[in-house]
């Protein structure tokens, strides 16, 4: 199996914090990697440093090979690494099927001003997408009126949207229902092994990662204290007290 | 449905605009430069749906008219000023809004104002080319070769001004509703975004801003044709602020709101002063603070919402 992505050393610290702090991790092609760890720990720093968001003070990314250090996040995606945030970054003025559609016009040709957004072939793609994460029959509704579950899904699929062929996900289950968390991931899950997507996602919920990922990394101030399947690092002691045995107050702040 | 409304309201609009020039010849100036201003105002209507206000655009309609002014003597066909005009706008359009359109709120506003007040100063200033305030005049135009009249260039300026609003309309239209347009109301409520999706903001939000320069361009070749006196004053600050004004008069929501705004603006303008000399512009105030207070979506929301209200009265049994 071939190395996707590949961090080193990353060290990164805001005022007296550090966000990172000599992180070395290698993703697999392929592979699904949950981040877990408690709030602070760095998680979301980690997805912002690898989409050209942030620039880490020390240390490497690459991305096939290539070094991604110093890009602007819209070169990762050109390259082909795709993201969805913590607090979702959605376009208010838009329906649901037309932020996907936006996503879609970027990847398929967005400077043509003679093609309407919503062309035969963009919008049966978008409903195509918007189906898949249950949200057909809110379709139209204005990204404004939506309830955080909602605008989480319509986010993550404006990304999946963009075909990459790396995507990370910050914290993709919170704020959905409960009752439709599971079926959701489940459905996310099939739609990204099958187009071959490597997937790393940030995740609270223990029975997410426990089912959807092949490894799991746990971060703590700004290091991964654990590396491994989830089999074998959700049943480790230390972990099982300093990340799951700790309440997970969900507080979003600072994503992107 | 929408669509077939909108341009059913533009033709009845525009045979309405030439029969009652032909009732009331002094009229025709006046929606001359009504419609000249109309289309100026459509490519700030585009930068609205960004979310920027251009404080400084008056400067592209008299760079367009000075154009023609300075080029008229020796290239007299109104067929070429009018492509020199745009061209040279655009140009304009193109260099300032490489720089302009890094800033946002503002920032963009400003800077536009700033930039077409060094123009104006530049007017002002340079007295042997430009005359000063005094402006300069006109020379003598053809159309298709024929030597015009002020009578035949006034019905020129007309003519082509309702063909360049209606060809402006439609493809603003288009445009609007192509992934670059709705790029622009994107950067207004999630810049940030789109720059995730591998879409640069600044190459949308420069975009509209070129397009919006080469139709004030074509607006000041026809306010140069209608006026035949071509001075600094166009490019004055207050001008820019009636172009911004207009465009929350007209309404941001159809492309035909812009060229709404503008004839109401100017009819008011002229009724007002003839009504109150000195008072005109407290009267177009209050009609504007009428409008921001009862009808934020300009005068275009009102048109639509009489429409509706017709034709829901006129489906009841
Ligand atoms: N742009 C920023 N400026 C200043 N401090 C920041 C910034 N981004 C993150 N931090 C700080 O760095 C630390 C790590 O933040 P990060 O958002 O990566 O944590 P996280 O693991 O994603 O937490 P959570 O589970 O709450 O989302 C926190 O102390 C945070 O306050
Ligand atoms: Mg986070």
């Amino acid at each position: 199996m071939s190395v996707c992505l590949s961090a080193r050393g990353l060290h990164l610290a805001f005022g007296g914090v550090r966000a990172a702090d000599g992180i070395d991790l290698d993703v697999m092609t392929g592979e699904f990697l949950a981040i877990i760890g408690p709030n602070g720990a760095g998680k979301t720093t980690f997805i912002n440093m690898t989409t050209g968001y942030l620039k880490p003070l020390a240390g490497s990314i690459t991305f096939s090979g290539q070094s991604i250090i110093g890009l602007t996040p819209r070169r990762i995606v050109e390259l082909g690494i795709a993201r969805s945030f913590q607090l979702p970054q959605v376009f208010l003025e838009h329906s649901v099927l037309e932020n996907v559609a936006l996503a879609i016009a970027a990847r398929t040709g967005f400077w043509k001003p003679s093609r309407p957004l919503l062309s035969p072939d963009v919008a049966a793609e978008a409903h195509d997408i918007i189906a898949k994460f249950g949200l057909a029959d809110i379709a139209d509704r204005g990204a404004d009126t939506l309830n955080e579950g909602a605008r989480k899904l319509t986010d993550i699929a404006m990304a999946l949207a963009l075909r990459p062929r790396l995507l990370l996900m910050d914290e993709p289950t919170s704020g959905v229902a409960a009752a439709d968390k599971m079926e959701v991931v489940a459905t996310l899950a099939r739609v990204l092994r099958e187009a071959g997507v490597t997937a790393v996602f940030v995740e609270h919920d223990m029975e997410v990662v426990d089912r959807f990922a092949d490894r799991v990394a746990v971060w703590s101030q700004g290091r991964i204290s654990a590396l491994g399947t989830p089999g074998a690092v959700l049943s480790d002691p230390r972990v099982q007290r300093d990340v799951i045995g700790t309440r997970l107050v969900e507080a979003p702040h600072a994503s992107a | 449905m929408m669509r077939a409304r909108e341009i059913l309201v533009a033709a009845v609009a525009a045979a309405a605009i030439l029969l009652l020039t032909l009732a009331v010849p002094w009229l025709r100036f006046v929606f001359t430069i009504a419609i000249a201003k109309g289309i100026t105002v459509l490519g700030i209507l585009v930068l609205l749906r960004a979310g920027q206000v251009s404080f400084g655009h008056a400067l592209y309609l008299s760079f367009g008219a000075y154009i023609v002014a300075f080029a008229a003597p020796f290239c007299p066909e109104a067929l070429l000023l009018l492509p020199l005009a745009a061209l040279g706008a655009t140009l304009l359009g193109l260099v300032i809004g490489l720089f302009v359109s890094r800033y946002r709120d503002i920032f963009f506003g400003m800077l536009n104002l700033a930039l077409s007040m060094v123009f104006y100063s530049t007017l002002e200033k340079f007295y042997s080319i430009t005359h000063g305030t005094d402006g300069i005049r006109l020379a003598r135009t053809t159309f298709l070769g024929m030597t015009l009249t002020p009578e035949t260039q006034a019905w020129t300026a007309l003519g082509l001004a309702l063909l360049l609003a209606a060809v402006f309309a439609i493809l603003v239209r288009i445009y609007l509703e192509s992934p670059m347009g709705h790029g622009l109301s994107a950067i207004k409520t999630r810049e940030a975004r789109l720059e995730f999706m591998g879409i640069s903001a600044q190459r949308v939000l420069l975009a509209a801003y070129v397009l919006s320069a080469f139709m004030a361009g074509c607006g000041g070749f026809i306010v140069a044709m209608a006026t035949r006196q071509v001075t600094p004053s166009l490019a004055y600050w207050t001008a820019s602020g009636e172009l911004v004004f207009i465009a929350i008069l007209g309404g941001t929501g159809s492309v035909l709101g812009p060229f709404l705004g503008a004839i109401a603006y100017e009819l008011t303008r002229v009724y007002a002063a003839a009504l109150f000399a000195e008072g005109w512009q407290m009267i177009l105030g209050a009609v504007l603070l009428l409008v921001i207070l009862f009808a934020p979506g300009g005068l275009w929301s009102i048109l639509r919402r009489m429409a509706r209200q017709r034709v829901g009265r006129d489906a009841r049994p």
